[in-house]
């Protein structure tokens, strides 16, 4: 059997998944950690709270103890920076399932989403 | 035993008018109340479980009368939970993703047993004798089996890898794969304490998931980490694995896989089989007897789940997030887009009645289970359930490979 190299992981959603991406990658750009939490509304707050124990849930458990995806538990992140986090969340993990999610949180949600993962308080 | 339930109580179930308070009220009121009149008999053919994902909570229903009877509770992380039933279709064996394996009385709506027999575990089978059943596990990574009359531990065959895409065969043999090694083993358990283990090694890059044809002959791994995809003939398994579809996305940029597929089941019409791609919005159309790609079906989204109906004419699928408030359904005759149709965001998993005039969804975002008809695409009914993920009826019970 042959053996194949990994493909590299290189996401160009924007075009392909329409018009609603392509308004939300116009706001995307580096983890700058100027502004955080103050800057996302209640709503979003609340909506990347649910995205994060549904849809990371799908692959990191609902309850954020691991799965296909790697735990996500506070103890097993507090060596780690928030904002490297917060890039994994953008840009996902090439080579793995961990996918970009660049087109759909922005760069200080991410780091919000880091904050929050870190301090183990999704605040549910 | 009152282990019967009267059945003109359970058919009172609910009513989709019901509120989420109202219907858990009227729930506790009626487990308590129906074990007590238990004097008439019934059959569990049009019963299923529908997993609560969120509150660790199944739904007991029935799709004679598109309606809930009882819900059973105390079942830990559901989040990605599968079931598979006994041979006489009256238990269904739960598979939850903290490691708990939990076998639930259909007729009594109660746990029988349950055992926590991993750290975190991704689905199971049940052997072709209906002696055992299997469960295969991230962490530690590796298959269990059990007894499932009483979910002693029988055999534990660790494989040092997340083991995924467990299936049963024909030979009383479980097949899997191990998605860190690119493996599929195959283990024939005749003697169930002393398994034997057939290793294929090198098959590809991450296999994520696996099914097997229902004549039990061909076990399929889907690969991550690659396009493509990898067959067993289990007929002839000295051949060993073979690869097929290979390289189907070629020169095209991969879109992100908000949420892994599944090959559960086997979408298989007209001489073709219809599976997900992987970071592409398409459905695969293979030809089963050369195994080569004959279309390519531009989809909605990410493909998550591909499901024939029974009788094949039509190929339903849903997709990943965000995109996961649309079915699209396919015409296995011309492999066109039919319909599509948005039950609403979160749409999780589907299932066809045991002769398929109904398809039911389970709607997430929306706490509700949807009943479709699947010539006119009309919604029959819905009924109240708390975060739906998995619906699975009991006509799996008698099928290879589900
Ligand atoms: C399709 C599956 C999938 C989904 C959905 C997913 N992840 Fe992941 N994630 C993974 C995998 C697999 C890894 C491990 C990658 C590796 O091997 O390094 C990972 C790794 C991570 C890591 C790095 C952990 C570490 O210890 O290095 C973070 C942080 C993370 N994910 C956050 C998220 C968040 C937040 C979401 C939702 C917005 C999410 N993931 C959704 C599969 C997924």
């Amino acid at each position: 059997m042959k053996h194949w190299d990994l493909k590299v992981w290189t996401p160009k959603p924007v075009l392909k998944l329409g018009a609603f991406y392509a308004v939300l990658a116009l706001v995307t750009g580096s983890v700058a950690a100027a502004a955080v939490a103050k800057d996302i509304s209640p709503e979003r707050k609340n909506e990347l709270r649910y995205v994060l124990e549904q849809d990371c849930g799908s692959c990191h458990g609902l309850t954020l103890k691991g799965g296909l995806g790697s735990p996500l538990l506070a103890g097993k992140l507090t060596d780690r920076d928030a904002t490297d986090l917060a890039s994994i969340i953008l840009d996902g993990v090439p080579g793995t399932p961990m996918p970009p999610w660049r087109p759909l949180i922005q760069p200080h949600e991410a780091l919000w989403l880091a904050q929050i993962l870190k301090s183990g308080d999704l605040g549910q | 035993m009152k282990v019967w339930a009267t059945s003109t109580r359970w058919s009172l179930g609910m009513k989709m008018s019901l509120t989420a308070g109202l219907v858990m009220g009227a729930l506790v009121a009626f487990s308590a109340s129906h074990h007590a009149a238990a004097d008439e008999l019934r059959g569990t053919g049009d019963m299923g479980l529908v997993v609560e994902r969120a509150t660790g909570s199944l739904l007991v229903v029935e799709n004679t009368t598109r309606t809930q009877l009882a819900r059973v509770e105390g079942l830990g992380d559901l989040s990605h939970a599968s079931i598979v039933y006994s041979r006489d279709a009256r238990y269904g064996y739960v598979f939850g993703r903290d490691g708990g394996l939990t076998k639930v009385d259909l007729l009594t709506a109660k746990i029988d047993a349950r055992v926590i027999q991993a750290g975190n575990a991704i689905g199971g089978a049940i052997s072709q004798d209906g002696r055992l059943v299997a469960v295969s596990n991230y962490e530690p990574g590796g298959v269990k089996v059990f007894d499932a009359k009483t979910l002693k531990l029988v055999a534990d065959i660790p494989t040092g890898s997340k083991t995924v895409g467990l299936v049963d065969a024909p030979g009383n043999r479980f097949v899997f794969s191990l998605y860190d090694e690119g493996a599929i083993w195959v283990a024939d358990m005749s003697d169930p304490h002393t398994p034997k283990i057939t290793k294929f090694e090198n098959v590809g890059t991450q296999p994520y998931d696996g099914l097997i044809s229902p004549d039990g002959r061909y076990y399929i791994a889907g690969l991550f980490g690659e396009d493509g995809m990898v067959m067993l003939d289990l007929w002839n398994i000295d051949k060993g694995p073979v690869r097929i579809l290979d390289g189907y996305g070629r020169g095209e940029e991969k879109l992100p896989v908000y949420k892994m597929p599944h090959l559960e089941g086997w979408a298989m019409a007209n001489g073709m089989a219809f599976v997900p791609a992987i970071g592409h919005h398409e459905v695969l159309v293979v030809d089963t007897t050369t195994w080569k790609e004959v279309a390519r079906i531009p989809s909605h989204g990410q493909p998550v789940f591909v499901m024939a109906q029974p009788d094949g004419r039509q190929v339903w699928v849903n997709f990943a997030y965000p995109l996961n408030d649309t079915i699209q359904v396919i015409d296995t005759q011309t492999q066109k887009i039919i319909k599509t149709l948005t039950p609403g965001k979160g749409v999780l998993h589907m299932e066809f009645t045991p002769r398929g005039e109904d398809v039911w969804m389970s709607v997430r975002d929306l706490d509700l289970i949807k009943v479709f008809d699947t010539a006119t695409f009309e919604q029959l009914a819905e009924l109240p359930g708390l975060k739906p993920s998995g619906i699975f009826f009991t006509w799996r019970s008698g099928r290879i490979g589900l």
